[in-house]
């Protein structure tokens, strides 16, 4: 006998059950986390050492360093810098998922910890699907990508809870229209907060890093 | 591009709820997505005829409900839908819209053989 059966079920259900997990335990351990997402090129990395750079002495970092392959010159470059890395490799899959998290986290020492940079894979479509556990969605964009990326890639700029704008310094050079660019992060996600800076000059990095350590310092 | 991972996440939920129900085979699988998901049908298809093999969800064919991605202007409350790019209102130009629909992500039913 053929009969139908009324499911209504996320198809991301499991990897949300996770990734709720990963942030049951980040709070456990009273650290602030950011999922860090970006195209190939938007200037993650550099993002991420200089912010390690000019935080306070204070603030304790790990980093997550989700990559396609097992290449580690992302990784490496973090890892001079004194903090501790664990690198995923997410087997040419083109995002990171909350397994991944869970099983990174059991590897980096949770009690020495504040902050927890997730440095997500390149990529502007599948990273937005996959909910990890962090507590903000971070998304950079650069200048050099063009000014039309968020008509393009709606779906990411609508989960975002801060978007930064990196290479600020090459805006004189470059047909940019600013104006255009935040019309549509308005349309998609109103009011988001929004730092423009230059992890080359260091340029605007003071406001970021007030509401970085707003954040690790809010009781949990 | 994740449509791998989606479509075991589908066959997972599929079978384990076939499991429930005492089903000896899943003949349908009835999917609701957004406009916004970026999922290719074709793509997920593909993929499910080569993983679902063997299980109880073999051969059983996948049914996209798609959703358009509707958008409403909190200005004048002009209804739009999201064609290609996304544009502001084109009744009156405002960017102050919401999103009505498009995001949808779910199984919405199976049809099993008892």
């Amino acid at each position: 006998m053929t009969q139908t059966i009324q499911i209504v079920q996320k198809i991301m259900n499991a990897n949300d059950t996770i990734a709720e997990n990963n942030n049951q335990k980040l709070e456990q351990n009273k650290i602030f986390s950011i999922n860090l997402m970006a195209s190939p090129g938007a200037g993650k990395t550099s993002f991420i050492i200089k912010t390690i750079k000019l935080l306070p002495n204070y603030v304790r970092v790990g980093v997550i360093e989700g990559d396609t392959a097992p290449v580690t010159i992302d990784s490496d470059k973090v890892s001079e810098q004194g903090v501790p890395v664990i690198q995923v490799n997410t087997g040419g899959e083109c995002h990171l998922d909350a397994p991944m998290i869970e099983n990174a986290l059991n590897h980096l020492p949770l009690d020495d910890l504040d902050l927890i940079i997730v440095e997500n894979v390149g990529n502007l479509i599948c990273p937005a699907a996959f909910k990890l556990g962090t507590h903000a969605n971070v998304l950079i964009a650069s200048i050099p990508e063009g000014d039309d990326k968020p008509y393009k890639y709606p779906n990411i700029y609508r989960g975002l809870d801060v978007l930064i704008i990196n290479k600020i310094d090459l805006l004189p050079y470059l047909d940019f229209h600013m104006d255009y660019f935040k019309a549509g992060v308005e349309m998609l996600n109103p009011g988001l907060e929004i730092f423009e800076l230059s992890s080359k000059t260091g340029h605007g990095f003071d406001v970021w890093l007030k509401w970085l350590v707003q954040n690790i310092s809010r009781p949990r | 591009m994740h449509e791998l991972s989606i479509t075991q996440n589908i066959l997972e939920i599929a079978t384990k709820q076939a499991e429930l129900a005492g089903a000896t085979k899943v003949t349908k699988v009835y999917l609701v997505i957004g406009k916004l998901s970026s999922i290719i049908d074709d793509s997920v298809q593909f993929y499910w005829d080569i993983i679902s093999k063997g299980s109880v969800a073999e051969n059983a064919t996948l049914q996209f409900h798609r959703i358009e991605a509707e958008l409403e202007c909190l200005k004048c409350h002009h209804h739009y839908i999201l064609e290609n790019e996304l544009i502001p209102c084109p009744k009156c130009g405002s960017i102050q819209i919401v999103f009505l629909t498009g995001e949808e992500f779910f199984m919405e039913s199976i049809e099993i053989v008892n």
